[in-house]
C-alpha cells in the first residue's frame, strides 16, 4: 500500500502542470472570445486562486513521493509530537 | 454522560448552530438575490458598475472567504473560539443589514455598488471566520465517542441556511400584494430588501445567545497552562507535518465535499430553471422540498461515522455520486422534455400584444403562447421583438423567454431525485466537520481546519456553476456537459482519499 502511495505521488506531481497548462489555455481562448474588462477580471481572479492551489497539489505529490504519507498519524496530538521542523 | 452534560452539550450544539445557519442564510440571500441586487446597483449599461458586480461576485466567495479563515482561524487559535465566532456573527449580520440599506444607484450613483461591494466582501470574510469556529467549538464540547454525531448538528446548517433563505424570499417575493404580478414588481422594486433587514434581528438574538456561552475547555486548559500557540499560521503551514495534513484534508477531502455539495443544491437548481426551463418558483420549491426530507440524514450519517469511522462514509457518497450524476440529470431533462408529452391543442392560447417605444415610431411586439399539455404541464413562452417602422427592417433574432409549469407527478419526481442529490450530500457533509477537527491539535485547529474546508467548499464548490455553465457554452451539444467538472474533482478526490485517509476516529482531540 506505501508503495502504491508513493507511486501515485508521481501522477499528482504531472497533474499539476497539466492542469496549469488547461488553465492558461481555456482563459486565453474565452479572453480571446470575449475580450471585455469582466472576462479578463473573472479569469484574473480564477488564476490568482487556482496558482497556489496547484502548487499545494504539486507539493501534496512531492510529500506522498518521499512517504510522508506512509505513516497517517493516529489522532491530532500526534502531529504536535513528532517531526514537526520548519519546512 | 449525565444529565447536566447532556443539556449543556445541546445549549452549545443550538447557540453555535443557530450563529452559523443565520451566516449562510446571509450569504446565501446574496447570491439568490443577485439578478435583483444587479438591477438596483450594478447597471448593466454602466461598464464601471458591471465591473464592480463581477468583483462581488467573484472575489467575495473564491478570494475573501479562504482569506477569511486565515484572518480568525489566527485570531481563534489566538483569543479563543468564542470572542473569534462572536466577532464573524457581528461582521456578517451588520454587513448584511446594511445591504438592506444601502440607496439604490438611480439615488446615489456610485457610492451604491462600491458600498454593496464593501459589504459583500466583509461577508465572504467573515464567512471566512464562522464555520470553523463552530465546528471547532462544538467538536471540543464534545465526548470522543459522539463527535461525528454532535457536530453534524453544525453540518446541517448551511443547508438549513439555504432552505430558509429560498424560503424568506419565495414568502416576501408573493406577500406584498394580492395581485401576484404587482407582488412580485413590488419585490423587484423595493420588497428585496426585506431578507437582508430581517438578518439584523436573527443576529442580535444569536448574539445574546452566544454572549451567555464559555470559552471551549480545551482552548481554556491550553490558555491556562501558556500552551496556545504564538504564530499560529507559521505552525500551521510553515510545518511539514501539518502542512501534509492540510493538503491531505483539502485534495483527500474538501474538494470532493465542496462540488458535492455546490452540485447537489446549486447547480441542481440552476439546471433546473435555466437548462429545462422550469418556472422560477417551482424550480425553488423542489430544491426546498429536497433539503427538508434529506436534512435529517446530516445528523444520520454523522452519528454513523461515529461507530464505523468517517472516511468511508464520505469516499462512497462521492463515488456513488460521480456514479450516478449523469443519469439523474438526464432524467430531469427527460421529465421536463415538453417533446414526450402530449398537448391539449384545443386549449393553446396566443396572446400578441403591441405597443409603441417611447419617442420612437417603432413597437414592440411581445407574443405569449400558452400551451397545455395532458400530463398537467403548461409551457409559456414569449417572444419578443420590434416592429420597426422602416419598411423591410426586422428583428434579426427575437427574444425568447420559456417557462414551464410542471404537473403534480412530474414535479415530485423531480424533488425525489433532488433528494438524491441532497442525500449524496449529506454522506459527505454529514461527518466532515468531525473529521477535520481531529486531523489537527486543539491549538492550531482552528486555524488548519479553515483554510482546506473554505478553498474546497468555498473555491472549488463555489466554482462548479460557473464552470459547468462555461462547458455548456463550449460544448453545446450535450446539456449535461457541465457534470464533467463535479466528476472529475470528486473522483480524483475520491481517489486520493480512499488512498491516504485513515478511517481512524481520533479517542482524543485534546491534544496540544
Amino acid at each position: 500500500m506505501n508503495k502504491l502511495k508513493r507511486y501515485a505521488g508521481i501522477i499528482w506531481i504531472i497533474l499539476g502542470p497539466l492542469a496549469i497548462h488547461y488553465l492558461m489555455a481555456t482563459a486565453e481562448s474565452e479572453i480571446a472570445k470575449k475580450p471585455v474588462i469582466d472576462t479578463q477580471i473573472q479569469w484574473g481572479v480564477f488564476l490568482t486562486i487556482f496558482y497556489p492551489i496547484v502548487i499545494g497539489f504539486i507539493l501534496f505529490g512531492l510529500y506522498a513521493l518521499e512517504g510522508n504519507y506512509d505513516h497517517i498519524p493516529e489522532s491530532s496530538a500526534e502531529i504536535d509530537d513528532y517531526d514537526v521542523k520548519p519546512l | 454522560m449525565n444529565n447536566n452534560e447532556t443539556k449543556g452539550i445541546w445549549k452549545i450544539i443550538g447557540a453555535s448552530s443557530l450563529g452559523t445557519l443565520i451566516e449562510w442564510y446571509d450569504f446565501y440571500i446574496f447570491g439568490s438575490l443577485a439578478t435583483v441586487i444587479a438591477n438596483q446597483f450594478f447597471p448593466k449599461t454602466n461598464p464601471t458598475a458591471a465591473l464592480l458586480s463581477t468583483l462581488a461576485t467573484f472575489a467575495a466567495g473564491f478570494i475573501v472567504r479562504p482569506f477569511g479563515a486565515l484572518v480568525f482561524g489566527r485570531l481563534g487559535d489566538l483569543i479563543g473560539r468564542k470572542h473569534t465566532f462572536l466577532l464573524t456573527l457581528v461582521l456578517m449580520g451588520g454587513s448584511t443589514f446594511l445591504i438592506g440599506c444601502v440607496p439604490s444607484y438611480e439615488s446615489i450613483g456610485f457610492l451604491a455598488p462600491i458600498l454593496v461591494l464593501v459589504l459583500r466582501l466583509l461577508q465572504g470574510l467573515a464567512l471566512g471566520g464562522e464555520y470553523g469556529g463552530a465546528a471547532t467549538y462544538v467538536a471540543e464540547h464534545s465526548p470522543n465517542h459522539r463527535r461525528g454525531y454532535f457536530t453534524s448538528w453544525i453540518q446541517t446548517t448551511a443547508t438549513l441556511g439555504l432552505f430558509i433563505s429560498l424560503g424568506v424570499i419565495l414568502l416576501t417575493r408573493h406577500s406584498l400584494d394580492a395581485d401576484a404580478a404587482k407582488s412580485i414588481a413590488k419585490f423587484n422594486d423595493w420588497g428585496w430588501r426585506i431578507p437582508f433587514l430581517l438578518s439584523a434581528v436573527l443576529v442580535v438574538v444569536s448574539i445574546y445567545i452566544r454572549l451567555k456561552m464559555q470559552e471551549s475547555p480545551l482552548f481554556s486548559k491550553l490558555k491556562a497552562e501558556g500552551k496556545t500557540s504564538s504564530n499560529p499560521l507559521k505552525e500551521s503551514f510553515a510545518h511539514k507535518a501539518n502542512l501534509k495534513m492540510v493538503l491531505l484534508a483539502l485534495f483527500g477531502a474538501t474538494m470532493g465535499q465542496g462540488v458535492i455539495w455546490y452540485t447537489g443544491q446549486f447547480y441542481a437548481q440552476s439546471f433546473i430553471e435555466n437548462v429545462c426551463k422550469v418556472d422560477f418558483d417551482q424550480s425553488r420549491t423542489m430544491i426546498i422540498w429536497g433539503i427538508l426530507f434529506a436534512t435529517p440524514f446530516f445528523v444520520v450519517w454523522g452519528s454513523l461515522s461515529d461507530k464505523i469511522g468517517r472516511k468511508w462514509i464520505m469516499i462512497i457518497g462521492m463515488l456513488i455520486a460521480v456514479v450516478s450524476y449523469k443519469y439523474l440529470f438526464t432524467q430531469i431533462l427527460n421529465i421536463t422534455d415538453a417533446k414526450t408529452k402530449v398537448e391539449i391543442v384545443d386549449k393553446r392560447e396566443v396572446k400578441p400584444m403591441l405597443s409603441l417605444i417611447k419617442n420612437s415610431a417603432d413597437s414592440l411586439r411581445k407574443v405569449v403562447t400558452k400551451t397545455y399539455y395532458e400530463d398537467g404541464m403548461k409551457l409559456v413562452e414569449t417572444k419578443t421583438d420590434t416592429v420597426y417602422s422602416t419598411i423591410g427592417k426586422k428583428t434579426i433574432k427575437p427574444v425568447v423567454s420559456v417557462a414551464k409549469t410542471l404537473g403534480d407527478s412530474d414535479y415530485w419526481k423531480i424533488v425525489g431525485i433532488v433528494f438524491i442529490l441532497i442525500f449524496y450530500v449529506t454522506m459527505v457533509y454529514g461527518p466532515i466537520a468531525a473529521f477535520l477537527v481531529e486531523l489537527f491539535p486543539t491549538k492550531i485547529r482552528y486555524t488548519s481546519m479553515s483554510l482546506p474546508y473554505h478553498i474546497g467548499n468555498g473555491v472549488f464548490g463555489g466554482l462548479t456553476p460557473f464552470i459547468a455553465t462555461l462547458f455548456t457554452t463550449i460544448y453545446t451539444n450535450d446539456k449535461t456537459v457541465g457534470l464533467m467538472y463535479p466528476i472529475v474533482i470528486a473522483t480524483l478526490c475520491c481517489v486520493i482519499g480512499a488512498l491516504y485517509i485513515r478511517n481512524r476516529i481520533d479517542p482524543e482531540v485534546a491534544g496540544v
